[in-house]
């Protein structure tokens, strides 16, 4: 199996298209994911008993073959950029709301009392005190959960979307390589640089968990 | 939306259904063949791998490292690209099924070993235990909790994409979702899906009761 570079070459533009529309789809699905994963994981937090029912919620919907989530999408969304946003969307659910749940779980009850002894009410201390220190934890979900999306938009290539995944079928249908390997290391390229980026924000966004090392 | 549901309900309970080499029962075989052997063979590699790591402290990086690989790999491109390199056989389907579970066998159980406590390690060392009866009988017991998560999270991901054979012309539940999908048919498509998420519900709450089996002796 031999890598055809003149086609590479010849074809900078439309890698270069895919690789933008692909990344589109799995930032999309991840900006939403938190959107809808965030009053949610506050929910789950405070209310114990539908903590379990969530948190389970999420987990089936995990367990739907992503193929068969795109394709029940059709009769809603239609072969459009909705319908792949849509059913990422879905699968990150289960890790930002389940890394949500567990940063805010680990903010230590004192510091919680605290703000509520100097007077801070409960949106302000969940704003400023609560989520803030729960980011290491809610990074890492949102780490994965990026990775995983820009690995799954390839899977919308059976509904006529799929960036990147779009070399899949074409290679398999001509039974040519080069094209599904171009894929891949595009992909695995995106989700590295994509992940490091995430790691800088971290970073930038924690400054206090620097101090202690 | 009422209708797709009655009519999911028929193609579920029709007898014709589920006989014959297209009908269900031997397409759930088929995908319980796939999913299972293919976890088996990930927890083959993973297991030892991830006890290594964990007890020798060498290799972290490689573990963490292989984890954002493994999740970061398109699946259906390793497919076909494992396809045209091999031509039709199962090798594309168990390659990528076993890439995608190895690296969260490997995690959770690096995970579960790095979580022992050093004091606990450091007493059984103290009385004596060489380092793979330290490992055997104190690390992997006190990991095992983290280490079947791990396999848990690997089979459900893989029953999952194990659906991704009938793409290269095998069988599976799959086939449902790929059918109708040629055809048109939503029925048969939401009847596959609706079938493989049973599957890997029925297999999570599997290992899970397997799992406090295990642990019945342990848990205070």
């Amino acid at each position: 199996m031999s890598i055809d570079w003149s086609w590479m070459s010849d074809h900078t533009d439309d890698l270069t298209a895919l690789t933008v529309s692909h990344l589109q789809a799995a930032l999309s699905a991840v900006l939403f994911g938190l959107l809808i994963s965030l009053p949610l994981a506050v929910v789950a937090h405070r209310i114990r008993p539908l903590r379990g029912f969530l948190l389970g919620m999420s987990n089936v919907l995990f367990t739907i073959p992503s193929i068969a989530v795109f394709v029940l999408l059709l009769p809603v969304s239609g072969l459009t950029r909705t319908t792949t946003v849509i059913g990422l969307t879905i699968y990150t659910l289960v890790v930002l709301l389940r890394n949500t749940v567990e940063g805010l779980d680990s903010v230590p009850t004192k510091t919680k009392e605290a703000a509520r002894a100097m007077g801070t009410r409960p949106l302000r201390t969940l704003l400023t005190v609560e989520l803030p220190l729960a980011l290491p934890v809610i990074m890492a979900g949102v780490r994965i959960a990026t990775v995983m999306s820009i690995s799954l938009v390839s899977v919308a290539t059976y509904i006529g979307d799929g960036g990147l995944g779009q070399l899949f079928t074409d290679g398999f249908q001509r039974n040519f390589p080069t094209p599904v390997i171009a894929g891949v290391a595009l992909t695995l390229l995106l989700a590295v640089v994509a992940d490091a980026l995430l790691v800088a924000v971290q970073y930038v966004l924690t400054p206090w968990t620097r101090r202690r090392a | 939306m009422y209708e797709l549901f009655t009519d999911l309900g028929s193609w579920l309970t029709s007898g014709e259904q589920w006989s014959g080499p297209d009908g269900i029962a031997h397409r759930l075989a088929e995908h319980l063949q796939y999913s299972l052997l293919a976890t088996l063979v990930a927890a083959a590699i993973g297991l030892p791998l991830g006890l290594l790591i964990g007890h020798t402290g060498r290799g972290a990086f490689l573990a963490i490292n292989l984890a954002s690989f493994g999740r970061a790999l398109p699946t259906v491109g390793l497919v076909v690209l494992v396809f045209l390199a091999s031509g039709l056989s199962m090798w594309p389907v168990y390659v990528a099924l076993v890439a995608l579970a190895v690296p969260a066998i490997v995690t959770n159980t690096y995970a579960g070993m790095r979580a022992v406590d050093p004091d606990v390690r450091d007493a059984a060392r103290g009385q004596g235990m060489r380092g793979h009866q330290v490992l055997l009988q104190v690390e992997l017991p006190l990991a095992l909790p983290l280490i079947m998560t791990g396999l848990r999270l690997a089979l459900i991901q893989v029953v999952a994409t194990a659906t991704i054979a009938a793409y290269v012309s095998f069988g599976g539940l799959g086939r449902y979702v790929f059918d109708g999908l040629a055809q048109r048919d939503l029925v048969q498509v939401l009847g596959g899906a609706v079938l493989v998420a049973l599957v890997a519900v029925a297999l999570d709450l599997a290992l899970s009761a397997l799992q406090r089996a295990l642990f019945r002796h342990r848990t205070a």
